[in-house]
């Protein structure tokens, strides 16, 4: 019992990992408070199931299409909507106003158009669902899928953020943007890059969740908040922090939801965030106090 | 000053007479109207000065428009409103206590999710405690009642604006706005000030929604937790401009009545056009009504 708890536990600590990466680089490196992130995860979780039920493609079909699609999304949405802010602000902090009030309306039209499509009804399709047993726990394929292949998603970005030109100067933009233009990084384009590649990420995270998870158009809200807890918890702009914080987050939720009471997972959430502001405010692996 | 004062009473008093005057379609409007008067300007009476986005209106208006569905049938009136005020303003030292001494961000991320913690919060204690999802509110309080009261409480509302305009906490707020590190080193307990305020803000919230809830016969968390309301707010405060006491009133007349309209037209796609007239309202008039008006003068 325990043993299967943690396991889905984990899962789920899998999925607030991958959807926290993305929310990290679109906040430490574009600095834009992104509060329409979790609709993109919905969204991609709708392309999903109508790819599976509607065309009768696989799920990890439409890993291979949903995520390229949501990165040029992400990018039009940078270039159109959030690239005029950027130029309107005279300080960070104005930024970070601007870019809360037109993502919040942002949720407001995805939300609005996914409830226009579908309604308010919850939605689910069944992929995969035949048990495994692992070490005497069972575990259904479909979560154990998702688990390996948000493990192999986030390791690569992990790689490509280390190992890569490109990402070691996304990284850069992170730690101070203006050090960076000062080293000749194109701070527009890799800022640009970080929200396209976070929104990629959400949609890659979004039809994972699809494959266990039943969902509805409303759901969004609760992923954004989940994924900014976990960022907070973890430290603004670190991958490591976020793949800690969402485990721990996951495996929480899953044992009040299983051995307390699955109305009470948000509080949950919240008592962490809550403990987490008291004692931690940086985060867990966060190094200045900001 | 003696002439803008009688000119304010003249204001109210016409205000008053609403009820004689219009049938129920009419008296709804103004209900509506003066009932987000209030949550707008005691939203920008925190989120002005501070410019602290907070994005929690609806949490305390739900819990206000809860207080009355509980206990408006066991007790009176005036008791009711102070059990309300008394859970609003503890939710709201916990809240800013716990995020108002760290930079905003925190503050707004918790207050993004608050009114869902509160519903899920609220669900689980009727569903396990008191085995009854969705109340009815019977009470003998009329329309032409709970317009007075809320034109009372927009009174007090602009009252508590001007005063805090004009005294040492309001100073202290214009500072923190500016540049909060400045405002530390001059000597101002910044987060005593915000939390202070966030209390005072979160007050009137919450009494609208225990004053407004016998306007629904039938309340459930969903109803009294609509995320709109927030939204709602949110907009119609920085269409008026949220610098000046008397900016979020232009930003709630001509969007109360878009709203109306926007819900009997279109009831399946409001949340899409409120949301393009928000992010139409963030690009090209940031700074309100308020700053258009200014600059013109």
């Amino acid at each position: 019992m325990l043993l299967e708890v943690t396991l889905s536990g984990v899962t789920l600590g899998g999925m607030y990992a991958l959807v926290a990466m993305g929310l990290t680089l679109q906040y430490g490196v574009a600095r834009i408070m992104n509060l329409s992130y979790g609709e993109l995860l919905i969204a991609a979780a709708f392309a999903a199931f109508w790819f599976y039920s509607g065309l009768a493609l696989s799920p990890l079909l439409g890993l291979l299409i949903v995520p390229p699609l949501a990165f040029a999304v992400s990018y039009a949405i940078y270039h159109v909507l959030l690239q005029p802010l950027v130029r309107r602000a005279r300080t960070r902090d104005a930024l970070e106003v601007d870019s809360i009030l037109a993502t919040f309306g942002l949720l407001f039209v995805i939300q609005g158009v996914m409830l226009a499509l579908f309604g308010g009804a919850y939605f689910s399709y069944s992929f995969l669902s035949f048990p495994l047993h692992i070490a005497g726990a069972t575990v259904a394929a479909n979560r154990l899928l998702a688990l390996v292949l948000a493990v192999v998603i986030g390791l690569g970005l992990y790689l490509a953020l280390t190992r890569t030109r490109l990402g070691t100067a996304v990284r850069a933009v992170a730690v101070d943007p203006v050090a960076a233009q000062l080293v000749a990084i194109d701070v527009r384009t890799a800022s640009a890059l970080a929200f396209a590649l976070g929104g990629a990420l959400v949609a890659a995270a979004g039809v994972l969740v699809s494959m266990f998870l039943t969902f509805n158009a409303n759901l969004g809200v609760v992923f954004t908040l989940k994924a900014l807890v976990v960022v907070i918890m973890g430290g603004v702009g670190n991958l490591l922090g976020a793949l800690m914080a969402g485990l721990i987050l996951g495996l929480v939720e899953n044992y009040v939801a299983v051995f307390v009471d699955p109305g009470l997972t948000l509080a949950a959430t919240y008592a962490i965030f809550l403990l987490v502001l008291l004692v931690r405010p940086q985060g867990l692996l966060g190094r200045t106090s900001r | 000053m003696i002439a803008r004062l009688s000119l304010a009473a003249v204001a109210v008093a016409a205000l008053a007479c609403v009820p004689f005057l219009f049938e129920a379609y009419g008296l709804s409007l103004a209900i509506n109207l003066i009932s987000y008067t209030v949550l707008a300007t005691a939203w920008s009476l925190f989120s002005g000065p501070t410019r602290y986005v907070s994005l929690a209106t609806v949490a305390f208006f739900g819990i206000g428009a809860y207080t009355t569905a509980v206990f408006a049938e066991i007790l009176p009136w005036p008791a009711v409103l102070a059990i309300a005020a008394g859970i609003g303003i503890v939710v709201a030292a916990i809240v800013g206590l716990s995020t108002l001494r760290l930079s905003g961000v925190y503050f707004v991320i918790f207050s993004f999710g608050l009114a869902e913690l509160v519903r899920q919060l609220v669900t689980w204690w009727e569903v396990n405690k008191s085995r009854t999802l969705g109340r009815y509110v019977f009470t003998d309080i009329t329309a032409a009642q709970i317009y007075w009261q809320l034109l009372a409480l927009a009174v007090l509302v602009f009252v508590a604006g001007f005063l805090i305009g004009r005294s040492r906490l309001g100073l202290a707020l214009r500072a923190i706005g500016d540049d909060e590190t400045v405002a530390r080193h001059s000597g101002i307990d910044t987060t005593r000030a915000k939390v202070a305020l966030f209390a005072l803000s979160t007050l009137f919230m919450t009494l609208t929604g225990a004053i407004m809830a016998p306007r629904w016969t039938y309340i459930d968390p969903a109803i009294a937790f609509n995320p709109v309301v927030s939204f709602t707010v949110l907009i119609m405060a920085l269409l008026g401009g949220v610098h000046r006491l008397w900016g979020p009133v232009m930003g709630v007349v001509p969007l109360a009545l878009l709203f109306e309209f926007l819900l009997a037209r279109f009831p399946n796609h409001f949340s899409i056009m409120v949301g393009l007239v928000f992010i139409l309202i963030v690009y090209a008039i940031p700074r309100g009504i308020a700053g258009l008006v200014e600059r013109r003068a």
